[in-house]
């Protein structure tokens, strides 16, 4: 305790403030390094003290995150972290409750408390480490490994259907769905950002480089050409323009269609213009990823906010529920203890 | 005791100590309210009582069959009573397949009360009587008194003029049986009027219907000749003067929680799923929101207990509740609680097992599982309730020891004492054991680095909750160095506080009462070592064996891990120790591992409780041998 009683003056945060003092042990060249970064650069911006914060994780590589960060921080079991979060949520609304969780933790071993946390909303911060394979278990295939991948348990290829994990979240009620990428920080930050933002389970999809059991996975969007071709950052109310402006998407209907902006006559104002609040235009983005984004002519591969929209969050509709509950008054311990149905014995 | 309806008639009255009555009928005859409308009334006339209910595991079995009876038993008494009664004297029959499951239970010339309506051919046939056989006529049923009731037909008569269809009418045949019982047992109406009416506020015709079928009852008992030779019975009241309630053990564990949460200051938080018998703390606990209470009726098991540690690690009392399967799932996560070093209270109301098992019977076969059931090395107190009232100072004490050791905990208890009930004299917060949670105090730049794994004398580390200022720290499933819960695989570390959790657990044994003896004397010939809710069986046989002159104690085991310190002593001065339990025999096995001795088991395997009979000729078929 200091013998000084003014009052204290709010320390102006930067990243380096949220690291711990534990090395991250990620493979060099891991995607996880730089979205670890975001998170760290993300942080000072919410204006939220650090001992209000709390990242919570399940297993695998990208749930050791909580150990590097200077916040409070929980590594659980596999696939657990959502419903750890959501109780320590639900009990403390207060606090700022982040997951770190990756395609395997979340969407296999997890995968039904995946679905019941994004129907229930709990204001949780989910960011998703998606490199399309088991790594901490040495290279297996995941859930969202591509058709055809050989790995050391799909040695033929995967034959199993791939999730879709913007159609998943929004399937499961989800109220906030973005993509990311780990090789592009500076978008990544600010979805990070919008993501804290968001109140409700706000879900984020980070594509990230597996270099040694999955590398060049995310190939078909890294490249500066590769970029400009197959991907389309969405942006509010903005048109869907890719290829260096020379591309856009023009909406048939419910069928999204390429075009070529100077070619076909369509200026930018016919385009499919983005609205982060249609959950079916938002739907139709999620099916994006269904095609094979290295074929000619597919669609390119959405990039930021696909859906954004406030409902009320599981502990406000509880805690809701409880204050009407206690509208007469909290209930007192003789009460409790004699309940409604008590009766008096009296003497013989 | 004057009864609120005059009897037209002088009928004789005879006093009774105790009796057993037994509520049966098919599922859809509403023997459980009616079993439990009894109950409450003779509750508040402070007489002794234990209840039992006993149905199907189907919502809706085949009416008429075996499998579709249900029933409520109580016992009540002018002296205490820790059991439903290993027999019953009185049986309601709605129906032949009533009659049919449970005449075997029935003490010899006990009285039955039978729907005639309910042995008609089609009844018969469904309840398997052979063609052409009713046993209210062929005087099978000559060792017992048997009044055949025409329960239906009487009450069509009295509601005839209610203005209620047909079918409603015929519903209301339960409550003609209430008030016959009512007669019978020279008990008070009124208690069941308020509760229709209360039950009924917005159909003032099918409350006033109710009402009258309970009077028809009432007074077909009054004006009929059928028990002129029987006459009536009253059960004088034991209960010293005071406020009571009826709880079942179900109910109790809920308020335990609540008042456990209350006592230490802390906010309660339910992380549960559905399992019989298990549901009823979450939906009593829901209806606790007054109290501040949150539950969180999860996806799975796995997600009740790990939003249940989440709590834990933000500093609420965390609980969560189940019966064997779900614990079966739970493991992993309680693994992890065992690791984190967090509070937590599992409640498993345990039922027949393995897999789905005998879902709605009790066993006390997930002792094992309690005790072992996680991988690695994790040890984790384990307590029993004995009673549905013990029901309460169980939980409450499992919430004590996890937050003040911070540690989860088994508590258990079973489908018997869950659904059983029996009155309780309502407690004074002022009497319940302080529970003082020990929060890590805020940290300034200049004091000493936060240690999360440093312990104190008793091994027990700090509790420290996000929000805290400077006690930013991380933990988790993987093991951690001593003191400062870093990750560490160091060899030497991992034996260390394998061993120091250990020690956590084996030192609430400084802080737990001492071992008492029951009833019985100190030294002797047999000792009955117990636990869980077996209590009221062995208590019962116990006590008459005493009687008759045999040299037996009992002792009932609250504390399973750890043991109270004295128990080996007090094992040491019988010549012979019974352990019945209603497994293949569990605790057992632990006593003899523990204290290198033989007891003999006495197990029972069948989804019913003991009833005191079955251990009273154990006990004295073993000290015969002893003598002999």
């Amino acid at each position: 305790m200091t013998e000084n009683t003014t009052i204290p003056v709010l320390p102006v945060l930067i990243a380096k403030d949220f690291a711990s003092d534990q090395e991250p042990k990620w493979c060099p060249g891991c995607g996880d390094h730089a979205v670890l970064q975001q998170i760290k650069n993300v942080l000072p911006e919410l204006g939220i003290a650090p001992e209000n914060i709390v990242f919570v994780s399940g297993i695998g590589c990208s749930s050791r995150l909580p150990y590097y960060l200077a916040t409070y921080g929980v590594h659980g079991i596999h696939g657990r972290a959502l419903p750890m979060a959501t109780g320590l949520k639900v009990s403390r609304p207060e606090l700022s409750v982040w997951v770190g969780t990756g395609d395997g933790d979340a969407l296999s071993i997890g995968g039904n408390h995946f679905i019941h946390t994004l129907r229930r909303n709990p204001d949780l911060n989910v960011v998703l480490f998606n490199n399309e394979i088991y790594g901490l278990t040495k290279g297996q295939y995941s859930p969202t490994s591509k058709i055809g991948l050989r790995t050391v348990t799909s040695p033929s290829g995967v034959i199993d259907q791939p999730f879709n994990t913007a159609a998943l979240t929004l399937g499961s009620g989800g109220s906030f769905f973005a993509r990311a990428f780990d090789r592009d920080g500076k978008f990544l930050r600010s979805i990070l950002k919008r993501a804290a933002l968001h109140k409700g389970t706000s879900l984020v999809e980070i594509y990230q480089n597996c270099p040694i059991f999955n590398g060049g996975a995310f190939e078909a969007f890294s490249s500066a050409d590769n970029k400009a071709n197959n991907t389309v950052y969405l942006e509010q109310s903005k048109p869907l323009i890719f290829a260096r402006g020379k591309r856009g998407i023009w909406l048939d209907g419910f069928q999204p269609i390429v075009v070529d902006l100077d070619k076909e006559g369509i200026s930018s104002s016919d385009l499919w213009i983005h609205d982060e609040t249609d959950i079916n235009k938002a739907s139709i983005l999620a099916h994006f990823a269904d095609d094979h984004a290295d074929l000619e002519e597919s669609l390119p591969r959405p990039f930021g906010v696909f859906y954004a929209k406030e409902r009320i969050t599981y502990e406000d509709a509880l805690t809701s529920q409880i204050s009407d509950a206690q509208k007469n008054g909290i209930g007192t311990f003789e009460e409790l203890l004699r309940g409604d149905q008590s009766y008096e014995i009296k003497k013989a | 005791m004057t009864d609120t309806t005059k009897s037209t008639r002088q009928v004789n009255v005879t006093s009774k100590t105790s009796v057993s009555v037994l509520f049966a009928g098919d599922s859809g005859d509403g023997m459980q309210l009616t079993g439990t409308q009894f109950a409450n009334t003779v509750a508040t006339q402070g007489t002794e009582l234990n209840t039992f209910p006993n149905f199907p595991a189907e919502i809706r079995a085949p009416a008429g069959t075996i499998a579709g009876v249900s029933g409520f038993q109580l016992q009540f008494s002018s002296k205490p009573v820790y059991t439903p009664g290993a027999r019953f004297d009185v049986m309601v029959a709605m129906n032949s397949a009533a009659l049919k499951a449970n005449l075997k239970d029935l003490h010899r010339g006990g009285i039955i009360i039978a729907g005639t309506e309910g042995f008609d051919e089609k009844n018969l046939k469904l309840a398997g009587y052979p063609e052409g056989a009713n046993p209210l006529e062929d005087g099978s049923l000559s060792n017992y008194i048997l009044f055949p009731v025409p329960i239906l037909q009487l009450t069509r008569e009295a509601l005839k003029e209610s203005g209620l269809s047909s079918k409603e009418i015929d519903r209301c045949k339960n409550m003609f049986v209430l008030g016959l019982l009512y007669w019978l047992y020279t008990l008070p109406l009124e208690g069941t009027f308020e509760t229709l009416r209360a039950k009924f506020q917005k159909n003032v015709h099918m409350a006033e219907a109710n009402i009258r079928a309970v009077k028809a009852g009432y007074f077909f008992g009054d004006e009929t000749e059928l028990f002129a030779n029987l006459g009536r019975f009253d059960i004088a009241p034991q209960k010293q003067h005071g406020t009571y309630r009826r709880v079942t053990g179900n109910e109790a564990c809920a308020i335990a929680l609540t008042a456990a949460a209350k006592k230490a200051g802390l906010k309660l938080f339910l992380g549960s799923y559905p399992i019989t018998p298990a549901t009823e703390i979450l939906s009593t606990l829901a209806k606790k929101k007054k109290y501040g209470v949150k539950t969180y009726q999860a996806e799975d098991e796995i997600a009740g207990i790990v939003s249940s540690i989440g709590a834990a690690y933000g500093g609420a009392l965390a609980a969560t509740n189940t019966s064997g399967p779900g614990l079966a799932l739970k493991t992993e996560a309680l693994g992890l609680a065992v690791i984190l070093e967090l509070p937590l209270v599992v409640i498993n109301v345990q039922r027949g097992g393995p897999s789905t098992g005998l879902p709605t019977k009790p066993e006390q076969s997930d002792l094992f599982m309690a005790m072992y059931g996680r991988h690695g090395e994790a040890p984790l107190p384990v307590i029993a309730a004995s009673s549905p009232v013990d029901c309460f100072y169980c939980t409450y004490e499992a919430a004590r020891i996890a937050v003040e050791h911070m540690t989860p905990v088994i508590c258990l208890t079973d489908g018997y004492l869950a659904l059983s009930s029996e009155p309780w004299k309502v407690e004074s917060p002022d009497n319940l054991a302080p529970i003082t949670p020990r929060f890590h105090a805020p940290r300034q730049p200049v004091d000493p680095p936060f240690l999360p794994y440093k312990r104190d004398d008793r091994q027990v580390r700090a509790w420290a909750i996000p929000g805290t200022k400077g006690l930013e720290h991380r933990i988790g499933g993987l093991e951690k160095q001593n003191e400062t819960g870093n990750v560490s695989h160091d060899p030497e570390n991992h034996e260390l506080m394998t061993k120091l959790r250990a020690q956590k657990i084996n030192q609430i044994a400084d802080t737990i009462p001492l071992q008492t003896i029951d009833n019985g004397p100190e030294k002797g010939d047999l000792l009955v070592l117990g636990w869980g809710s077996s209590y009221g069986a062995i208590k019962t046989a116990v006590e008459q064996a005493i009687e008759q002159g045999y040299s037996v104690a009992h002792a009932h085991l609250r504390y399973i891990h750890p043991f109270p310190k004295n128990l080996e002593e007090i094992l040491g001065n019988y010549k012979k120790i019974l352990v019945p339990e209603l497994n293949n025999g569990q605790l057992i096995h632990i006593i003899r591992d523990t204290f290198l001795i033989a007891p003999e088991g006495f197990t029972k395997i069948q989804g019913v409780p003991f009833n005191e009979m079955e251990i009273l000729i154990k006990i004295t078929d073993i000290i015969k041998e002893l003598q002999s």
